[in-house]
C-alpha cells in the first residue's frame, strides 16, 4: 500500500538503504537516474538483474524497476526477478512506437506514465494498476508535472458533468475505452491510484503536487542529485504527509543545501522531451 | 462518535470514506494533538517501515501506547500494534509473510463471529500473526496462518478491509467504540460478537 508515500529512484544498494531509512514507501531501481540518462544520451534500457537483486536484498520495502515502453521481454525478466512493480517508462528509450505492453498478461502490477486522462485510461485499459503523471523527468522543473496533473484532474471533473448520452463522444475524444470513461464519470476518479512524477525537487514541490490531487509521489533525480540526499529525502517524505500544513512544509524546507542541477523544461528541444514518449 | 485515522501514510482515505458512510465523524491523525477526544483509532495499511519512522518523527509513540480507546489495525496497522512496535497487542507480526507484491491475493475469509457470507479480503504484501499471547483471540486464518485477531477492544487484520464495499468489519469496530459489542473475555468466551 503505497498511497500517501514517496517512491525514490536509487542506483545502488547504499542509496536504497538511505531511501528506506528516510521513509520512502518504495524504491525504483535503475542504473542511471533520469538527469544522467538525459546527459549521456544513447539508448536507455532495463537495469542489470544483479543490480536489481542487490537492491532487493538491501531493503524490505517494495522494489520497482523500469522496462522500456512495449518491451515485453524486459517486463518478463523483471517479473521473473519478482520486482514488486514494473514501471513501463518513457524515461527509457521506447522499444515499440505504437503499442504498449499488454499488462493483463502479467501477475506483477504495472505503473505507467500519463500526460492527460485519455492516456491514463488507455494504460488502465491495458492493465496498469497505477498511474503517475509524467512531468518531465530529470529536469527538476515542476511545470510539466503541474500541467499533467492539472490536465488529468480537470478532465476527470469535466467527465463528472456529462450525462450518459455525452459519454461515448467524450470517450472518442479522449481515445479511451467507454466503460472506463463511464466509471470515471460516475466515481469522480481513476479506478487506480494516481501518483505524480517528473520534476519534484523540493518539499514545497511535494506539497504542491499533493494539493493538486496526487495520491503519492515519485522523486527521481531530485534526491540523490542534491547536495544532501539523506536530509532532502526525509524532508520530502515529511512534506508529503503534512502537505496541507505550510508551517510543517516550511520546517521541512530549512537548510537542505543545494537542490539538483536543474533544467528549464521550456528550454529543451522537442526531441528531448521524455513526456512525449507513449501513445 | 469521532474516529481517528492515522494519516502518516497509507490507505487512510479509504478508511475515512468507509467510516463516514457508516455515519461516524472522522479526523485524520498526524500529530499527538489529533488524538485528543477520539472515541477510537484506525491504523491503516501502508508501508510499516515508513509508518514506524513517521510515528517516531511525530513523537506519536508514547501517546499511541497510552491511547485508552478501541483501536483497529489493518495490514501494516497490525504490524504497528505488535510487540516489536507499539506493543498495543500481544502478538508478533511477520512482515511480508505471504511474499512480495506478486504474491498478493484475495481470499473469501470466514471470520469468527461475523454474520453473513465470507468476507472478500485483499492481501497486499500482507503480514501474518506468527505468535500471540493467551489473551489474544484469533478469529480468522489463511492456510493455517492467523490473519485476524482481537484482544479486548483492539482489533487487527492482516488484509485491507477498506478496499471494496463490505463494511462489516468497520461496523464491528464502531460497535466496539460505542460499547455495544461485547469485548472478548476468555473466561466465558463469547466469541466474536457481530454488531
Amino acid at each position: 500500500m503505497l498511497k500517501g508515500g514517496v517512491i525514490m529512484d536509487v542506483v545502488d544498494a547504499e542509496q536504497a538503504r538511505i531511501a528506506e531509512a528516510a521513509g520512502a514507501v518504495a524504491v525504483m531501481a535503475l542504473e542511471r537516474v533520469p538527469s544522467d540518462i538525459r546527459r549521456d544520451g544513447g539508448v536507455a534500457r532495463m537495469s542489470d538483474p544483479v543490480m536489481i537483486k542487490g537492491i532487493q536484498d538491501a531493503v524490505t520495502i517494495p522494489v520497482m524497476a523500469k522496462a522500456r515502453i512495449g518491451h515485453i521481454a524486459e517486463a518478463q525478466v523483471l517479473e521473473a526477478l519478482e520486482v514488486d512493480y514494473i514501471d513501463e517508462s518513457e524515461v527509457l528509450t521506447p522499444a515499440d512506437e505504437h503499442n504498449h505492453i499488454d499488462k493483463w498478461d502479467f501477475s506483477v502490477p504495472f505503473v505507467c506514465g500519463a500526460t492527460n486522462l485519455g492516456e491514463a485510461l488507455r494504460r488502465v485499459g491495458e492493465g496498469a494498476a497505477m498511474i503517475r503523471s509524467k512531468g518531465e523527468a530529470g529536469t527538476g522543473d515542476i511545470v510539466e508535472a503541474v500541467r499533467h496533473m492539472r490536465a488529468i484532474r480537470s478532465e476527470i471533473r469535466r467527465l463528472g458533468t456529462l450525462d450518459e448520452t455525452e459519454l461515448p463522444t467524450a470517450a472518442k475524444e479522449l481515445g479511451a475505452p467507454l466503460d472506463l470513461v463511464r466509471g470515471v464519470s460516475n466515481e469522480g476518479g481513476l479506478p487506480v491510484v494516481l501518483f505524480c512524477a517528473g520534476g519534484i525537487a523540493t518539499p514545497a514541490d511535494a506539497s504542491l503536487m499533493m494539493q493538486l490531487g496526487a495520491e503519492g509521489l515519485f522523486v527521481g533525480s531530485g534526491i540523490f542529485k542534491s547536495s544532501n540526499p539523506e536530509r532532502r529525502a526525509r524532508a520530502i517524505v515529511e512534506a508529503c504527509t503534512h502537505f496541507a500544513d505550510p508551517l510543517r512544509v516550511a520546517q521541512a524546507s530549512e537548510g537542505l543545501g543545494a537542490a539538483m542541477d536543474s533544467l528549464e523544461s521550456r528550454a529543451l528541444e522537442d526531441d528531448q522531451l521524455l513526456a512525449q514518449r507513449g501513445w | 462518535m469521532l474516529i481517528g485515522v492515522l494519516a502518516l501514510q497509507g490507505g487512510f482515505a479509504a478508511h475515512a470514506k468507509m467510516l463516514l458512510e457508516l455515519a461516524a465523524d472522522v479526523r485524520e491523525v498526524r500529530v499527538p494533538a489529533d488524538l485528543e477526544g477520539l472515541d477510537g483509532l484506525v491504523i491503516p495499511g501502508g508501508e510499516s517501515t515508513t509508518m514506524t519512522l513517521g510515528i517516531e518523527r511525530e513523537g506519536l509513540g508514547e501517546p499511541l501506547r497510552s491511547f485508552a480507546k478501541p483501536v483497529f489495525g489493518t495490514c501494516a496497522g497490525l504490524i504497528m500494534l505488535d510487540r516489536e512496535h507499539l506493543g498495543m497487542m500481544d502478538i508478533e507480526a511477520r512482515r511480508n509473510a505471504f511474499g512480495r507484491q506478486v504474491r498478493s491475493f484475495e481470499a473469501d475469509l470466514e471470520i469468527e463471529g461475523l454474520d453473513g457470507p465470507p468476507l472478500r479480503a485483499v492481501f497486499i504484501r500482507a503480514p501474518w500473526i506468527a505468535a500471540h499471547g493467551e489473551d489474544v483471540q484469533i478469529v480468522a486464518e489463511v492456510d493455517g496462518h492467523a490473519v485476524a485477531a482481537q484482544q479486548g477492544d483492539v482489533l487487527a487484520v492482516a488484509f485491507h478491509p477498506e478496499l471494496g464495499s463490505d463494511t462489516r468489519l468497520h461496523e464491528r469496530f464502531l460497535a466496539i467504540c460505542r460499547g455495544t459489542a461485547v469485548a472478548v473475555d476468555l473466561a466465558d468466551d463469547p466469541g466474536w460478537v457481530a454488531p
